[in-house]
């Protein structure tokens, strides 16, 4: 058992020249990280804090602890899977709990914050009498007399005040009243403003902590928020009508069961997961996607298997010609890059110009709808997984084979078997042996498949009466994607993530199997 | 097991079968060889050996502005090598603290590689995207629609999946040429870079071609993460330019997926050996 030494061999020998330096580099980088840490966190960015802050205490280990001294390598690949494998993975499990999504996408405080901000005109508002000016390019001014007889003057959609007889003022008439401003602004009368009252009507003007909006032809409204958080109580208040919202199931809802929108993201539980089974919308689709899940990947590993082995051991036989050229003509398929060739057969399988109807068409069979049609869609994925897949199942087994001892098969030859007996009874076991391993992660790596389900079917034909974006094609994983990204009626992040988490359930139940079968757990507690 | 001389029959019908899978698995790849040579755009109708073969898919390919091929062909590689580059770099670091440090948690670590690569990147799709999301909106060029921030996505997996193929290869090399560098007064890492690197270039490569070519064909992660057509890497400008217009732009399609997947072939066609046995060695092999 070896002990926690850092290192046997590569214990720091001559740090004395490097050290100082060292030092000072990691000093200067945490000062760095204090002022960025201290921007993110002003801005409100807890999960990038939080990232910075990891990756800097693994900086500041691994360079200043000697007892530390592997992590100085582990610790860029470890930053990057921690975030982008580790972090992910926890996230959605998080995510599968919530119903974030299409009408829960903020956080609960940028709802508030949102709702808050939005404003009205009480009935009693305050109203300030405003005079408009207009320059040649069409630019509006106004300036308005509050209740203290102060002026005030807009730029944009900002007020400033004004000094009494500031020189922006003019009158060039000289009766007494602001006809003009500097910079060729002229008055413009009540109706002039008709034309830009719609306009104007929508846009807020600010001065200090007031709000205000053109209310009519000739004055100002002042503004109140709509909106109160009471946040020991957990409630949002409508000044205008005084209904209380309290937040159920992601919206703050009235009594009366009046939702505001937007609503925001909260954990509802075992929701999701109930929905999977329950709702019959969503949940015969999901088994329908469940089970042809294992089915395809059942038959793409069988498919492969049976077509790269039979392959192989014709191939095997020294005495066949052509071996070597064969064999590199059947590789091809593996070397191209599947998702050209995804493509390439989805082009093929076209039911009105592909190659394949043509084809059939020729030799005098009626053509097939390969995409349209439920069963022949499956068909058709399988048979361009087939193509995908039997060249590494041909060269796995090649292998295998090759290692089988020759003496078995002399023993058998003396017993009398026959080359199917030889076969059952020598070839398949011993190929077994290192095969079933590849062939579990071969399940594995087609149960997640999406490319070719993706690139050949986009998981079509639909179902009919999913509640869910879900076809006959679908896998778990396309189904994830289809459910978070392509929902004709929104997305949703939540249920997705839930079957995202299924996945991982699965796949996890299919990599323990694996890995008693092939005795990594010895192997890693063996001396690695 | 094989015994004596096959007859002529016994010959014939396995040639038969063989050529029978050779059709299987050439008939796609030549006919799109035929297909962008052939003045015709559809799939209708045509030989297989076109009448007055031309280039005119190929030149269109680079001149249609609707579909920048060149830029998606650029940003693939580019994407993919600076991916494949930095996953060489992360995974030999790591490999060799694998290897040569003996600490604690090196065991667990070695164990915990194996769990996390067994689930793929792409199944937290949506959380990388909302993270991505967060990320971008403090810094808008590691967020979406970023290839700076696509590569941080796949440097995720950079150690999970290679780093116990690396390992098992430092494994073969004798600790007494770092000792003997060291006793010349040089430090771990310079005996690191200078006397281990070099030695395991093969494996150096293989890792690299590895993750290159996985770079280059991944399509969700790279779906879900960029969204304008100027920063598409290959397979998801392929895939948006094609959707369903198989009838009238098949030609160009098929000059296009040749050339796309043509550095992918030569590259597999020439370490064909190096990159089957790193294939199917799986996490496990020593």
């Amino acid at each position: 058992m070896p002990t926690a030494h850092p290192s046997r061999v590569a214990r720091p020998i001559r740090l004395g020249g490097a050290r100082p330096i060292r030092l000072a580099a990691v000093a200067l980088l945490d000062a760095l990280a204090l002022w960025a840490g201290i921007w993110l966190g002003s801005t409100g960015a807890w999960l990038l804090l939080a990232i910075l802050v990891l990756g800097c205490a693994g900086i500041n280990i691994a360079f200043l602890s000697d007892r530390a001294y592997p992590l100085r390598y582990l610790l860029p690949g470890l930053f990057f899977m921690a975030m982008m494998v580790v972090y992910p993975i926890i996230y959605t499990v998080y995510v599968a709990f919530t119903d974030y999504g299409t009408g829960h996408v903020l956080t609960k405080a940028q709802v508030i914050r949102q709702l808050e901000s939005r404003l009205y005109e009480p009935p009693g508002a305050r109203r300030y009498p405003f005079v408009a000016f207009q320059n040649a390019d069409g630019d509006l001014r106004f300036l308005v007399t509050l209740e203290d007889g102060r002026q005030i003057l807009s730029e944009g959609d900002q007020f400033h005040a004004l000094e009494p007889g500031d020189p922006v003022l003019l009158d060039t008439d000289g009766d007494g009243t602001v006809d003009g401003l500097a910079g060729g602004y002229q008055a413009l009368p009540s109706l002039g403003i008709m034309r830009h009252l719609g306009a104007l009507q929508a846009r807020v003007f600010h001065y200090g902590e007031m709000e205000l909006r053109v209310t009519s032809l000739t004055h100002f409204a002042r503004l109140s928020h709509r909106y109160r958080y009471d946040e020991a109580r957990d409630e949002l208040v409508d000044l205008q009508t005084g209904t209380v919202y309290r937040p159920v199931q992601g919206f703050f809802t009235s009594d009366t069961g009046e939702r505001l929108s937007p609503g925001f993201r909260s954990v509802v539980g075992w929701r999701n997961f109930q929905t999977l089974v329950t709702n019959p919308r969503v949940s015969r689709p999901f088994l329908r996607v469940f089970v042809w899940t294992f089915v395809w990947a059942f038959m793409s590993v069988a498919s492969t298997f049976v077509l790269g082995l039979g392959l192989a051991l014709l191939l095997n036989d020294p005495r066949l010609r052509f071996r070597r050229t064969y064999r590199s003509l059947l590789i091809l398929p593996y070397a191209f890059p599947a998702f050209i060739s995804a493509l390439v057969w989805r082009g093929l399988f076209n039911t009105e110009v592909g190659l394949i109807n043509q084809i059939l068409q020729a030799v005098g069979l009626s053509g097939v709808p390969w995409l349209a049609d439920p069963f022949w869609a499956k068909v058709a994925v399988l048979l361009v997984n087939l193509w995908l897949g039997f060249p590494y199942m041909m060269l796995v087994t090649t292998g295998a084979l090759q290692s089988i001892p020759e003496e078995l098969y002399e023993a058998a030859y003396c017993d009398g078997a026959t080359a199917w007996q030889q076969l059952r009874h020598i070839t398949l076991p011993m190929l077994m042996i290192s095969v079933a391993p590849l062939l579990i992660s071969s399940f594995a790596f087609n149960f997640n498949n999406f490319n070719v389900i993706y690139l050949v079917t986009e998981g079509r034909p639909p179902i009919p009466g999913a509640g869910t974006p879900a076809g006959a094609t679908d896998i778990l994983i396309s189904y994830t994607y289809r459910l978070a990204f392509e929902g004709g009626s929104g997305t949703d992040y939540g249920l997705a993530s839930a079957v995202a988490v299924v996945i991982f359930v699965l796949i996890g139940t299919i990599s323990y199997l694996n890995f008693r079968m092939t005795g990594v757990f010895e192997k890693v507690g063996e001396n690695v | 097991m094989y015994k004596g001389r096959l007859s002529f029959l016994a010959q014939a019908w396995r040639h038969a079968l063989i050529l029978i899978a050779v059709l299987f698995a050439l008939g796609p790849i030549v006919w799109i060889i035929s297909a962008s040579f052939n003045p015709s755009n559809t799939i209708v109708g045509q030989s297989l050996i076109p009448p007055n073969p031309t280039l005119a898919h190929y030149r269109q390919l680079f001149t249609d502005p609707r579909h920048p091929f060149h830029i998606w062909i650029w940003n693939s590689t580019k994407v993919a090598v600076i991916t494949a580059t930095l996953t060489v770099a992360l995974t030999a670091l790591g490999a060799y603290a694998f290897s040569r440090f003996r600490f604690r948690g090196r065991r667990g670590g070695l164990f915990a590689l194996i769990l996390i690569q067994m689930f793929p990147q792409m199944l937290a799709m949506v959380a990388i995207y909302l993270l991505m999301l967060q990320l971008g909106e403090v810094f808008p060029a590691l967020g979406l629609n970023t290839h700076a921030g696509l590569i941080m996505v796949y440097l995720g997996g950079a150690l999970g999946v290679n780093t116990w193929l690396m390992k098992g290869y430092f494994d073969t090399i004798p600790r007494s040429l770092e000792e003997s560098a060291m006793m010349d007064g040089a430090t771990p890492f310079q005996a690191f870079v200078r006397i281990i690197l070099p030695l395991v270039r093969p494996i150096l490569i293989v890792v690299f071609m590895l993750s290159l070519i996985g770079c280059y064909s991944e399509y969700v992660l790279a779906r879900v993460l960029l969204q304008t057509t100027d920063q598409y890497t290959l397979p998801v400008g392929m895939q948006l330019f094609i959707s369903d217009q198989y009838s009238s732009r098949w030609g160009i399609f098929s000059a296009g997926a040749l050339l796309g997947a043509l550095p992918i072939v030569i590259i597999f066609l020439l370490l064909q050996n190096q990159l089957v046995s790193g294939l199917t060695a799986g996490a496990v092999k020593e």
